[in-house]
């Protein structure tokens, strides 16, 4: 039975190894108990925010500050978003928060550009100051059937 | 004509009728295995030496495949960012595509090629030399001896292989991204730190598990159920791998589109 | 011990133990005996509840049908037995002491030591002992054979099954297996089905014999009788002529005539 001692070693380092690698990637990737517990959260109600998803960017110049935790629709139909913003980033009570997309493939991010004030948002406050997704469609179809154009 | 129809159409229903019955044969022997599990005696040693048999033997392997499948990964992927000038999605493309779909997929080939041909053939020369059957005469049940520390094994297995594939994959994407092709290490780390959410990683243990699952009653069934005979065995370890690996490709795809 | 009614196996057409009602007296040795292909495998198998049968029922001691009983009270009856496979069936992965220890280790909690000196004295008696440490693949047809044979004994079961117990032995191997399996019935009063196509050894060690061909019994009784019977298939058997009632080949129509007529 000298040889199954061997084997039952060699079982046990396999399992813990590939239980270290499902946790790493569960810490690592899957923010257990990482990004939410350092950050804060914000929200923001968006007329239209263009399809981003859980998990898009949210940047301040051009810097990834955090993630967008929560994408949900409210009674007003209006896109109600909920942000995870990293530990340390102070974001003004006007800042403003914009849809954008992401290089030409199209990948939607909320930017925020800061303001004036001097005071900065707090867990659980909402940034007012909200920019829709720009959607060319509309653009368009403004442009077409807005009454100026008409003959 | 006719005769031709009902020759066509007997050869399709009976084709189905028996695959069915086989479908239904394979699942009850599962099913058997999973109560022999439940039931006395404990087989916790077979179980770990079956561990050791299919899941650190087919370590080395697995690993050689996230290495290499990270680094094509990486060189394609770039080629292709690069074209938008989004080199900096590299990090996500690569694990998403990883940990969503290749790493259980390939890990699950790997799985059935290094252990459940083995199962197989395993099971099969038992049955022909009649070991099932001096089993059985000893009043050993081999459902639960034989059958259950395999299924079991790999059910196991598969999901810790995974993870060491998805790891391995991961940083081998890095070297060939960051080192090699010159993309920014933190916008490769940040990009796939902020694009992989957990639900990517959980689909990708289900989805290891299933494949597990799946691969040790397949393959258990083939060799239990293999004709008494050199080339029944020879069939059934080919048949095994054929059915493992084209019912973890639809069973993928179900459960994919199941969590998109 | 078993008493057999109407038993019967079909593999599709084939008919590979035709309806038998054969009668298996405690602590005798019942020899089956037939031509290969008689079906003694078969019949063996199904006395042992290995094999499904196609019709009737098999009776131990005259409360327990084989033939439908619950895979747990199979097993339960089943620690009473032990069987001698005709290619041993010796499990691969365990060395000779292993194997022979394997049902102690199963079904009882007895010391390593108690169980050593068991294993050690019946590879003694099948003269096997000085190999424990080789594995099944090291070992050649008849050292697996004896080792199978010690397996099927060690847990001093009540009703052993032998196929073939003496083929693929020497001679003298062969005189010390068929010897031992009459002394274990002279001494320790052992109930044994022996199926085999060894005419003397058969007829030397039984207590009964049972004639098989083609899955009919066509005699039954003691090695005496079978000895001296008059049936022509069982002079024939028992003489081994090539000529006489039961064909060498099994085709109808001879095989000159069938090449004339192109096959
Ligand atoms: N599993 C099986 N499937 C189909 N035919 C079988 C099977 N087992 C045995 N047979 C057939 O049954 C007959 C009897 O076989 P068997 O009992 O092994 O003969 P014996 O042991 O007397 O040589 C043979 O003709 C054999 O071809
Ligand atoms: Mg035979």
């Amino acid at each position: 039975m000298q040889g199954y001692r061997k084997i039952e070693i060699i079982v046990g380092i396999f399992v813990f190894v590939g239980i270290v690698a499902i946790a790493g990637l569960a810490i690592k990737l899957g923010q257990i108990g990482g990004l939410s517990s350092s950050g804060y959260e914000l929200t923001a109600v968006f007329e239209d925010v263009g399809g981003i998803r859980v998990g898009g960017d949210v940047m301040m110049a051009g810097v990834s500050i955090g993630r967008v935790a929560d994408v949900s629709l409210d009674d007003d139909s209006e896109a109600h978003l909920l942000l995870e913003i990293n530990e340390g980033i102070k974001i003004s009570t006007d800042a403003i928060a914009t849809v954008r997309t992401k290089g030409i493939i199209g990948e939607r991010y909320i930017r925020i550009t800061q303001g004036a004030d001097e005071e900065s948002l707090n867990d659980g406050d909402e940034i007012e100051e909200t920019e829709s997704a720009i959607n060319i469609e509309d653009l368009v179809s403004k442009y077409i059937f807005s009454p100026d154009n008409k003959e | 004509m006719r005769r031709l129809l009902t020759h066509i159409f007997g050869a399709i229903g009976r084709s189905t009728l028996s695959s069915l019955q086989r479908t239904g044969d394979a699942t009850m022997l599962s099913l058997r295995a999973l109560c022999c599990f439940f039931m006395p005696p404990w087989q916790g040693s077979h179980i770990v030496r079956q561990l050791y048999a299919l899941g650190v033997g087919s370590l080395i392997i697995i690993a050689i495949t996230g290495a290499f499948t990270g680094m094509v990964l990486a060189l394609q992927g770039y080629y292709m960012l690069a074209k938008f000038g989004s080199e900096s999605l590299l990090g996500s493309a690569i694990a998403l595509s990883i940990i969503r779909e290749l790493g259980p997929v390939l890990a699950a080939f790997m799985l059935i090629g290094r252990a459940g041909s083995s199962i197989t053939a395993e099971i099969g020369i038992m049955r022909v030399t009649e070991q099932l059957d001096a089993l059985q005469m000893m009043a050993v049940n081999p459902v639960g001896r034989i059958i259950m520390p395999r299924i079991l094994a790999t059910v196991i297995a598969l999901p810790l292989l995974v993870a060491i594939f998805d790891v391995v994959g991961l940083a081998a994407g890095y070297v060939i991204g960051v080192d090699l092709l010159g993309v920014n290490a933190g916008a490769f780390i940040g990009e796939m730190v902020t694009k992989v959410a957990m639900e990517d990683l959980n689909i990708g243990w289900i989805k290891a598990a299933g494949f597990g699952l799946l691969i040790g009653a397949i393959c258990t069934w083939y060799g239990y159920r293999a004709e008494a005979t050199t080339e029944g065995v020879a069939r059934a370890t080919t048949q095994a791998v054929v059915l493992s690996c084209v019912s973890v490709l639809v069973l993928d795809y179900i459960l994919t589109s199941f969590f998109l | 011990m078993l008493r057999v009614e109407n038993l019967s196996r079909r593999f599709g057409d084939l008919l590979a133990v035709a309806p038998a009602n054969i009668h298996i007296r405690r602590h005798q040795t019942t020899v089956i005996m037939g031509g290969s292909g008689s079906g003694k495998t078969t019949l063996l198998r199904l006395l042992a509840g290995l094999e499904q049968a196609s019709s009737g029922h098999i009776w131990l001691d005259g409360k327990h049908d084989l033939s439908c009983i619950s895979q747990s009270g199979l097993y339960q009856l089943r620690q009473r037995m032990g069987m001698v496979f005709q290619y041993s069936a010796l499990l691969n992965s365990l060395n000779v002491y292993e194997n022979v220890a394997f049902p102690l280790h199963e079904h009882t909690q007895l010391d390593e030591s108690v169980i050593r000196t068991m294993v050690m004295m019946k590879l003694e008696q099948v003269g096997m002992r000085g190999f424990e440490h080789l594995m099944p693949s090291e070992l050649s047809g008849g050292m697996a054979k004896r080792v199978a044979f010690a397996r099927a004994l060690i847990t001093d079961p009540e009703l052993v099954f032998f196929d073939e117990p003496t083929s693929g032995l020497d001679p003298i191997s062969a005189g010390v297996v068929s010897s031992l399996i009459h002394r274990l019935g002279q001494q320790t009063r052992l109930t044994s089905v022996v199926v085999t196509h060894d005419v003397e050894a058969g007829l030397r060690i039984a207590d009964k014999v049972i004639l098989l061909w083609q899955g009919h019994v066509i005699a039954e009784g003691t090695a005496e009788d079978i000895r001296h019977s008059d049936d022509p298939r069982v002079r024939q058997f028992i003489e081994g002529n090539p000529d006489g009632p039961i064909p060498f080949s099994r085709n109808e129509t001879p095989f000159h005539e069938a090449l004339m007529a192109g096959l």
